[in-house]
């Protein structure tokens, strides 16, 4: 039987998306259910003097309207930061309070503040316009570069600071330093980003008061987490009499792991009023509540010899938090960044100091990439910098600090245990024509064009996470995955997994594992996930660990079918265990050739003994039955790398930058699917693009968001995007028995600083900030030609 | 969205009749219906005109070209009569939005709308057009009075907009990333005399740029108005382009659009 990983296997989930035939949560509708329309703060921070809902009581259609205090009388809990960080001078972070509806103060423009609920949408709606809300407008903190500066937010917590955050040796640096020929420095800006997955949020909450129990169907990335966090930390229902279901689910990037607002209010409220509770967020409470990614300022600084041999790294950077700290919010910006800050080079001395602050925005999170976009954003800048200033060509400067052996020990974290970043690097070059492109920088400069060449080698720190590192570190959880193989009777087989696949193609590609484990064709496996009610607990789909952890779960189990089939064989054959052999499907005595195929031997498991012809005891010791869980615990992370290479063409006259050509070359390790994993890194590409190019989530001084809409929110489209060149080379991650390193945010990492690069070197050095939008570079463009007269 | 009437008119006749203060016209609903759904704006009746015949289809004379009211932009960017006549505006048409909204989207409702980063106005201005209502001609030049606003009275109904045809034309748009209106859209027409260059996105309203106008007619190459500095101090300012900016877009766009003709 040919192996199906690696192999182009069509999508099964693709029949019932493409017929329209996806069930997401907006698509379910209860019996006897009410519409839930949230009443948000329009202001920034607030105090809230006076809260009246007389007029909206009475408003036809409305069923009950609950309020901050209903929810704290209630004792149910606010929303939470699931990492604690500790200060550089040992200190913990300090975190507010974020109860589900705001009682006292609001703090960013979404904050809700009450729930209307009504027997129609149009009767919710027409219900909350009536709830009078008096507000105490307080002057709102916006910027990420002076939050600390302004007036203090949450009472207690000074300078808006959650914490003061250190990773590295400051001595060993400053003695790098000292012996530098030369320091390259970069002030950089990573902006805000709104994840707009194209599924807005939603959910829908339901009470059986029979068996006391409360269903949530919501839009998540994880709904076991989501069911621990709302029962240990939001006191909705103890975990047996929750369940949460997540199902089909259109996309998350991070923005839905978070357990929201929402989620919680219309839990409680459903067993509140003894009815189920349907809330579907419009697009515009997307833009304004769902988390935002990156919005870092960061200052770096790299020391170097003059033949270009890195010798330290600094990176201080203000990370914006928004408003609260949520689940991935203060991991963001530390682990996930830090220890990724020093890139694919060898380092000797760095250190990276992140003060996280607090903003009247909206809370901000793990979003595509988490952390690694932004720490290769500073390092790939920086060092595309010191290429210009060195006057060292950028690759082969990168080439002098790749390490040269692996496993790889980085300065600050990790360890790495593959690579070849030097072939990942040639590659690349081969595939973009690197040598062609003076050639066709003239031809763009004959036109009145400029054109610039932008490289980024870059690696991340993926398949979150062996447990015990990450709860060093202060995660609230351990990072195992789990997974259960069920063989039917008849020989199907049921795969429950605790990851969710929200886009990620997993009832295809676990099922191309699992079908070459146990030798069983792909028609008969089913990949079960997303209800807590299905299968084991698990840990759910962020940081690239569904495959990295969660397929690993999965082919542990298998193992584990395949260990028992060969004693129950040996059983049925009369032979010894030892002498059974697994292969396609098929469990082999070596000495006689006598053979069972699983179907049979899965068949006696449930028929555990003798009559007529059918002679099926189980070994002592077994029992009845064909079903293995495992709980996977990774030994490390995993390390995907590449090298990126774009080439863009600048119009001087209007600043509009074409992205001419983008070639990605990745090391993923071993690919299960490769469709599915270019599918995975052209959308990362698309979102990294988007970074640099369009996206931008801006706030007025006010904390009012400017680009509130796809009017004025610039999502990237398809005609935006040239043909992307696609390579890879494989090392195999030695960490996992599938030797696979993850593909999710590969492009969203790499994209950013590469087509920044491309855009700056166009300019002629002349750093922009992102997105490199046509009047900043027209105005550099205008800048260019000055200083070229002036050099005439 | 707050519930209101709807009818569907079959002749303008009725159309205007059904029309009061707290009425309006449907053809595409392209920003009528969005603004209610947002609450910017409720009606107690809705009055659908696409189902009116007369309001659809295009008629090339010698000189002119005619498309009615509650013609798809789709119907325009596809009309080989169009392209034959004044292909810049067949080429406008298909730079409309996005496909969803070229199958919706009407001439008639974007002109009675009056967006100041509308592409359609600009046509009108470039191309002489005249605006035919159910009550009377309208020279486009008197047509658009400021933003969002026209010369349309209460109950008046666009039927038709006439188009002369040009002896060259072309338009050249530098849209807004995220909405793809126009930042800057500059409509240049050479006629037998004269040459407009109207200029929709720039400022509150479209309007004919009269220097470069005067330029072109001199001397039909983008070299007379190469480095024109132009007054930015009526120019719109937002986040997606200062005045300044747009100041030197509509120069940049201009001579493309001469170097185009």
């Amino acid at each position: 039987m040919a192996s199906l990983v690696g192999s182009r296997v069509e999508r099964k989930e693709d029949k019932r998306f493409l017929t329209g035939k996806g069930r997401y949560t907006a698509d379910i509708n209860l019996a006897n259910q009410t519409y839930a329309i949230f009443v948000r703060s329009p202001h920034a921070r607030a105090s809230i003097k006076k809260l009246n809902i007389d007029k909206a009581l009475k408003s036809s259609g409305v069923v009950s309207i609950l309020t901050g205090k209903e929810i704290a009388d209630d004792k149910i809990g606010g929303l939470i930061a699931g990492w604690a960080i500790r200060s550089e001078d040992g200190t913990e972070m300090k975190c507010p309070g974020n109860p589900p509806l705001a009682k006292d103060n609001v703090n960013f423009v979404g904050d809700p503040v009450a729930v209307v609920i009504a027997e129609s949408l149009a009767e919710a709606k027409e219900a909350a316009e009536k709830v009078e809300v008096d507000y105490k407008v307080l002057k709102a903190v916006t910027s990420t570069a002076d939050a600390m500066n302004g007036d203090t937010i949450h009472e207690g917590i000074d300078k808006n600071l959650c914490f003061d955050w250190l990773l590295g040796d400051r001595q060993k640096v400053k003695e790098a330093f000292d012996k530098a020929d030369k320091v390259i420095s970069i002030d950089i800006i990573n902006n805000r980003l709104i994840p707009n997955a194209m599924e807005p949020r939603a959910c829908v909450a339901d009470y059986n008061a029979a068996s006391e129990e409360i269903t949530l169907y919501t839009t998540s990335q994880n709904p076991h987490l989501s069911r621990l966090i709302m029962s240990a930390f939001g006191n909705v229902a103890p975990e047996h009499k929750l369940r949460v279901v997540a199902p089909d689910v259109g996309g998350g990037f991070g923005s839905k792991i978070n357990v929201y607002n929402e989620d919680i209010v219309c839990s409680w409220a459903a067993k509140k009023i003894n009815r189920a509770i349907k809330w579907v967020a419009e697009r515009s409470e997307s833009f304004l509540t769902d988390i935002h990614g990156r919005d870092h300022v960061t200052h770096a600084e790299l020391a170097v010899t003059k033949d270009g041999k890195f010798l330290g790294f600094k990176n201080e950077t203000i990370a914006n938090l928004g408003a609260y700290a949520r689940v991935f919010g203060t991991v963001t910006p530390t682990y996930l960044f830090g220890p990724c800050a020093t890139g694919v080079y060898e380092i000797p001395a760095a250190y990276t100091n992140v003060k996280a602050v607090y903003t009247n925005t909206a809370p901000v999170d793990a979003y595509r990439g988490a952390g690694r976009p932004e720490a290769t954003y500073t390092i790939e800048r920086l060092v595309e910098k010191a290429s210009m200033e060195l006057g060292i060509d950028k690759t082969e400067l990168r080439i002098k600090n790749f390490p040269t052996a692996f496993p790889f020990k980085q300065t600050l974290v990790h360890t790495v245990d593959s690579g070849d970043y030097v072939a990942g690097m040639e590659k690349a070059k081969q595939m973009a024509d690197y040598k062609g492109f003076e050639a066709r920088r003239k031809e763009s400069e004959a036109k009145g064009k400029l054109r610039g060449i932008g490289v980024t080698s870059y690696f991340e720190a993926c398949g979150i996470a062996p447990s015990a590192a990450v709860m060093s570190l202060g995660c609230g959880v351990g990072l195992w995955e789990s997974a259960e193989v069920r063989f039917n009777p008849t020989g199907q087989v049921t795969v429950y997994t605790g990851s969710h696949s929200h886009g990620q193609s997993h009832q295809t590609t676990f099922a191309q594992i699992a079908a070459d484990e146990l030798g069983v064709p792909i028609e008969n496996i089913d990949i079960v996930h997303g209800d807590t009610d299905k299968g084991t607990f698990g840990m759910g789909t962020y940081g690239s660990r569904s495959l990295a952890v969660g397929g690993i779960a999965i082919v542990n189990a298998c193992k584990k079918i395949v260990e028992k089939g060969k004693r129950v064989t040996a059983k049925m054959l009369e032979a010894n265990p030892e002498d059974v052999e697994f292969k396609d499907g098929e469990f082999i005595v070596s000495k006689s050739n006598k053979k069972k195929t699983i179907g049979e031997v899965a068949f006696a498991c449930y028929l555990p003994g003798v009559r007529d012809e059918m002679k099926s005891p189980l070994p002592e010791g077994d029992e009845p039955g064909l079903k293995e869980t495992s709980f996977y615990d990774p030994s490390n992370f995993s390390f995907p790398a590449g090298t990126h290479i774009a080439e863009v063409e600048i119009d001087p006259e209007t600043g509009h930058v074409k992205l001419e050509k983008y070639t990605a070359c990745d090391d993923f390790g071993r690919i299960i699917n490769p469709m599915v994993v270019e599918g995975q890194v052209h959308g990362g590409l698309a979102q990294g693009i988007g970074q640099a190019l369009y996206e931008n989530a801006e706030y007025d001084e006010t904390g009012q968001l400017m680009t509130g809409s796809y009017m004025d929110y610039t999502m990237p489209r398809a005609d935006n995007f040239p043909e992307f060149n696609i390579g890879y080379t494989c090392t195999h991650a030695t960490t996992n028995p599938l030797g696979v390193k993850g593909c999710g945010e590969a492009g969203a990492i790499a994209a950013p600083p590469t087509v920044m690069n491309a855009v700056i070197d166009a300019l002629g050095g002349q750093e922009v900030t992102m997105p490199a939008t046509a009047e900043k570079v027209w105005k550099a463009c205008k800048n260019l030609k000055k200083s070229n007269a002036k050099a005439a | 969205m707050k519930d209101f009437n709807y009818h569907s008119a079959k002749d303008s006749k009725e159309a205007s009749k059904l029309a009061s203060s707290s009425s309006a016209f449907l053809a595409g609903g392209m920003t009528t219906i969005p603004s209610m759904k947002l609450g910017l704006a409720t009606y107690k009746d809705l009055i659908d005109i696409k189902n009116i015949k007369k309001l659809s289809g295009i008629k090339v004379s010698g000189k002119s070209v005619t498309i009615g009211a509650a013609t798809k932009h789709v119907e325009v960017s596809n009309s080989k009569d169009v392209k034959k006549a004044i292909p810049s505006l067949s080429s406008l048409a298909e730079g409309i939005g996005d496909p969803q909204v070229r199958n919706r989207g009407t001439i008639g409702g974007s002109i009675a709308n009056n967006d100041p980063s509308a592409d359609y106005p600009s046509a009108c201005i470039a191309l002489n057009a005249t605006i035919h209502t159910n009550e009377r001609k309208i020279e486009a030049a008197k047509f658009f009075k400021g933003m969002f606003e026209t010369a349309l009275k209460k109950g008046e109904l666009i039927e038709a907009i006439e188009f002369q045809i040009p002896e060259k034309s072309s338009y050249q748009k530098h849209p807004n990333p995220a909405s793809r209106y126009a930042i800057v859209g500059v409509y240049v027409a050479k006629h037998k005399g004269d040459v407009n260059v109207a200029v929709t996105g720039a400022k509150s309203c479209v309007y004919n740029d009269k220097d470069m106008s005067k330029a072109l007619t001199g001397n039909f190459s983008s070299s007379s108005i190469d480095g024109m500095d132009l007054d930015s101090s009526e120019m719109n300012s937002d986040m997606h382009a200062s005045a300044d900016f747009r100041a030197s877009l509509v120069v940049t766009q201009a001579k493309k659009a001469v170097d185009a003709c």
